[in-house]
């Protein structure tokens, strides 16, 4: 389904949306809440508990089988947890896949993908194939990709989930400010409840399957954010209270 | 755009290119298996073999002054006539090629965007696959006039399954997140292929192609076996012609012709495959 976003200023709502798959597994149950411009909302949850789905659903590769998914469907930018990059692409042409889908002119696909090339800070690699990237900068790549077209609407499904923990925090920077240059809304999932703290205003605790959302936490920080926030006392308490109500999730 | 919000320091490493480089290591290993090649040889023809029988195999040498180094002597003996067949088969081979890699490659493609036509297909490629081809040589010259023809058939036949096989392996097998990627931007299938599936499909189109390449001079050479009827004749005629008066050393050579025009056939398509994909592709080596 296609409808417009209930309110003006949400660009993305889920209202009461459930899904049980073909074979019986029903995997969302009752989920509802929305995002607004400007907003940042990650989902944690048990592995399993439908996380995933809830993207898809989003993005509409999984049609919801109860409720109601408002978004602009032409807005989306969605990144997957690995990279997808074409291996017989450089990077550039990767960069300009999207808007060569939506049959852009190629100079002006061309222009836009070397300014996202330049946003995630890949200037100088723009010839190189995928394999002669690290997995950080395929990761970049892929965000660029996703760039090109100004999404409204982001997805994240576990884009960093792969990377060691360093890049993971270098890139959750770059993230970050993407997010307030570009001003898109985020959808971000991770398992990481220090990496869904720093990067969100506001986090939602997933219960296992089926899931539902039980607990949800705004997160009071202002941005730009600074990677020493992790280490602040108030930071490490709210982290506590979602790893609890995360416990709680499993059971 | 503002440039105080890029991010100019990615700190990873960029992976080197492996350019390949001159290694003696290549070189040696075919030199050596040559070397005793050719020792084994002179072993089979001078020692093995019974002498009121060596004729069947003449040394090295001989073959080099009797074959290679006559170009013509008598009506069909010497260098130029096996040359001559062995362009007419390299024809046939060519051609015949070019007829499956088209059909092949057509059939693959239906068959990859349609799960109810590859079922139905399957079993009889595999099946012509298995089939003794030759053995239905009167059933072939019964449905088909004309020997060119029908060697043609031969060879398409014997070179079609590889390249059908490996297609639509390589058709099919795209990332089902990058197949997503594609559904995300409502690609429509022709682009889905275009972009998709077929440069994803190349590293095996390649492999199909070297394989059925080879078939084709096998089924070039064999075909001519079956399929004569005088005049100009293909490279496998010629060898029948030489087997059955014994004459060894053209015998010889001519098989050596042919073997070398499937090698380099094989070579070549090695080496356009590296021309086409070996930036991006990397083969499953170790080192
Ligand atoms: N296409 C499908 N058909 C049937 N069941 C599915 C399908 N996709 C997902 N499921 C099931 O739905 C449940 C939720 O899957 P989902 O991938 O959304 O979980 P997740 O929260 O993203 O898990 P993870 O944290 O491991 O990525 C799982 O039990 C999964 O097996
Ligand atoms: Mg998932």
């Amino acid at each position: 389904m296609s409808d417009a976003p209930a309110s003006s200023s949400a660009l993305l709502s889920f209202n009461n949306v459930s899904m049980t798959f073909d074979e019986g597994t029903k995997a969302l149950d009752n989920v509802s809440f929305s995002i607004n411009a400007g907003e940042f909302v990650t989902v944690v949850g048990p592995s399993g508990c439908g996380k995933s789905t809830l993207l898809r659903i989003a993005s509409n590769l999984e049609a919801n089988t109860g409720g109601t998914c408002a978004i602009d469907r032409n807005s989306i930018g969605y990144v997957f947890q690995d990279a997808t990059l074409m291996p017989w692409r450089t990077v550039a042409r990767n960069v300009e896949l999207i808007a060569e889908l939506h049959k852009l002119p190629k100079s002006e696909r061309q222009r836009l993908a070397a300014e996202a090339i330049e946003l995630v800070g890949l200037n100088g690699f723009e010839e190189k194939y995928p394999r002669q990237l690290s997995g950080g900068m395929r990761m970049r790549a892929s965000l660029a990709r996703s760039l090109v077209m100004k999404p409204k609407v982001f997805l994240f499904d576990e884009p960093f989930g792969a990377l060691d923990e360093i890049t993971r925090e270098r890139l959750n920077d770059e993230l970050l400010r993407l997010f307030q240059h570009e001003g898109f809304a985020g959808l971000f999932i991770t398992h990481s409840i220090t990496e869904a703290v720093y990067m969100s205003t506001k986090v939602l605790v997933m219960s296992a399957r089926p899931g539902k959302i039980i607990a949800s936490f705004d997160v009071p920080f202002a941005y730009p954010r600074n990677h020493d926030l992790r280490y602040e006392p108030e930071f490490g308490e709210l982290c506590g209270k979602i790893s609890h109500a995360l416990r709680g999730a499993h059971e | 755009m503002n440039t105080a919000n890029t991010i100019t320091n990615p700190v990873e490493e960029v992976i080197p290119d492996k350019t390949d480089r001159f290694s003696f290591v290549d070189y040696i290993g075919p030199i050596i298996v040559f070397v005793a090649f050719i020792a084994v040889w002179y072993l089979l023809s001078s020692v093995v073999l019974p002498e009121q029988k060596r004729f069947l195999l003449p040394t090295p040498h001989k073959v080099l002054t009797d074959g290679f180094f006559v170009w013509h002597s008598g009506e069909r003996r010497g260098l130029q006539p096996i040359l001559l067949s062995l362009w007419d088969s390299a024809k046939i081979a060519l051609i015949g090629l070019s007829i499956t890699i088209v059909v092949g490659m057509s059939l693959a493609v239906l068959m990859s965007s349609s799960r109810w036509l590859e079922r139905a297909t399957w079993p009889y490629l595999v099946a012509v696959q298995s089939a003794p081809v030759l053995a239905l040589t009167p059933l072939i010259r019964a449905l088909i006039d004309g020997t060119r023809t029908q060697r043609l058939l031969v060879v398409v036949l014997i070179a079609m399954f590889p390249i059908v096989s490996n297609t639509l392996f390589g058709l099919l097998s795209a990332d089902k997140s990058q197949h997503e990627l594609f559904t995300l931007q409502g690609a429509s299938k022709w682009t889905r292929l275009v972009k998709l599936q077929f440069p994803a499909a190349l590293p095996n189109i390649f492999v199909g192609l070297r394989i059925s390449a080879g078939l084709a001079v096998i089924g070039a050479v064999v075909g001519d076996f079956y399929f004569r009827q005088g005049g100009v004749v293909g490279i496998g005629a010629q060898i029948d012609v030489y087997r059955n008066r014994l004459w060894g050393a053209e015998l010889i050579t001519a098989i050596i012709l042919a073997s070398t025009l499937g090698l380099v056939v094989f070579l070549f398509f090695g080496w356009v495959s590296r021309r086409a994909i070996g930036k991006w592709h990397i083969t499953n080596r170790g080192h």
